[in-house]
């Protein structure tokens, strides 16, 4: 069993990190991008926390999925989802600019995350921001040049909402052993394995299949209605329960 | 050092001393879990009191649903930092478990185990006194698959991990054991008004 690395006082220290970079990864995500004074390690899937401090000292804390890998070093990427009654991803992608400094602490996690060394084949399946740490996995998963076979489900609204899009379909050319499906509930697919649909259990009976096996590993991350419809599909497909992993956000 | 910009949303004034510190006011009902929500028929359902190894007394559903039952209205915190309100729950506490059982606590710890492998270990002490209860219900329904239902320890004063969901059994421990989280890097006591959330916190 893996568990935490030991430099856990470091680790729990609150540190700044000053945003670097703000990009629209669609209409409601932005990528954010921190450089904190001290990067540290972590594994794919693992979530930061970051904390806004107002003048008189009121502080709000959020954790937001790393979505860079482990192997780009100095950064931590997040893909931030604007809430509409949101105290943070307003703050975050409406008011932030680059250079202004925030404080994080983390990365932290020790479940939902995986290692080239954990093998696969591994499946993974996103809903909006959810797609975030599971982009950390499959770019982990190039850099450590991992030949396991993987496909990402995602999905979104519209076509336009399918996050870090360019990446996910030049993986998908130009990868034989990674696949990308997205489920459109709003939109027409553009391409053939693609669905107009929400993720149903023939889009992922689909997904298995292609894999040639049986997931060794699934993680599913997204909202949770969204979760807990998708992993009560899959456990109806025959999955083992104990080979999916999930991460839940909102109520 | 304060956020440029960054002005906030405080929680109304009078509730303010009821929110631990990095907490958040929600009025849904957030859900973290580690996997899929197992769904277990109350016919199915039994929970085990163990002490080490041996097991001391095991209740049906039915047994179970002629203990004493207790009405626990408290405010909860999860550590991945929203906290709710009065929230109204029943169930069967430690204490009653204990009384039925006949027996003392067997040793200062205790770990909870969970029908989907979880397990989370809490100090007996934080257990009894009426601190803690196994609740069945909540709002005065039965508890749903997706909160933890048809049983989840409740032991509100400590973060929501804590409180494990589809829970079947407690045992008492010689040491004090991590369970699931515990081992994954959570804190081991996790006190929110210590702000106890990561090992090392």
């Amino acid at each position: 069993m893996r568990v935490d690395a030991p430099e856990e006082a470091a680790h729990v220290a609150w540190q700044t990190a000053t945003i670097e970079a703000l990009t629209p990864l669609s209409a409601r995500v932005k990528s954010i991008v921190l450089r904190p004074e001290r990067w540290r390690p972590f594994q794919a899937g693992q979530h930061l926390d970051i904390r806004l401090t107002a003048p008189d000292g009121y502080a709000a804390q959020r954790s937001y999925s790393v979505a860079s890998a482990p192997e780009t070093e100095g950064v931590y990427e997040l893909a931030v989802e604007r809430l509409e009654d949101g105290e943070v991803s307003p703050y975050l992608l409406d008011i932030a600019e680059p250079g202004d400094a925030v404080d994080i602490r983390g990365p932290f996690g020790g479940h939902f995350v995986w290692d080239a060394a954990d093998g696969g084949p591994l499946l993974l399946v996103g809903g909006g921001s959810g797609v975030a740490p599971l982009m950390s996995i499959l770019r982990h998963r190039v850099a450590a040049r991992s030949a396991v076979p993987a496909c990402l489900v995602h999905a979104a609204r519209l076509w336009d909402d399918v996050l870090f899009r360019g990446e996910l379909l030049a993986l998908d050319e130009d990868d034989a052993a990674f696949r990308l499906l997205a489920a459109l509930s709003r939109d027409t697919p553009r391409r053939p394995q693609d669905t107009g649909r929400r993720i149903d259990a023939a889009l992922l009976a689909d997904a298995i299949t292609g894999l040639g096996a049986r997931p060794r590993l699934t993680f599913v991350c997204g909202a949770n209605p969204f979760v807990e419809s998708v992993t009560t599909l899959l456990v109806g497909l025959g999955l083992d329960p104990a080979s999916i992993r999930t991460e839940r956000f909102g109520g | 050092m304060a956020t440029r910009g960054f002005e906030g949303r405080r929680p109304p004034a009078e509730l303010a001393d009821r929110i631990p510190p990095g907490q958040s006011l929600t009025d849904g009902f957030p859900v973290l879990s580690a996997g899929p929500t197992p769904r277990i028929a109350t016919a199915d359902w039994a929970f085990t009191l163990k002490s080490g190894p041996r097991p001391i007394k095991k209740w049906s559903w039915a047994e179970f649903q002629a203990l004493p039952q207790t009405k626990m209205t408290r405010d909860i915190h999860c550590v991945t930092k929203w906290s709710k309100l009065n929230t109204p729950w029943a169930g069967v506490t430690v204490d009653d478990l204990l009384a039925d059982a006949g027996i003392e606590p067997a040793t200062p710890f205790m770990l909870a185990h969970s029908y989907d492998g979880y397990s989370t270990n809490v100090p007996a002490a934080d257990l009894l006194d009426g601190k803690a209860m196994v609740a069945t219900h909540y709002e005065g329904k039965p508890l749903t698959p997706e909160h933890g239902g048809p049983a989840r320890l409740l032991v509100p004063h400590l973060y929501f991990w804590k409180s494990a969901k589809w829970v079947n059994g407690l045992q008492f421990t010689e040491r004090d054991e991590p369970g699931f989280w515990e081992l994954r890097g959570y804190h081991i006591h996790g006190d929110p008004w210590r702000e106890q959330r990561f090992r090392g916190d």
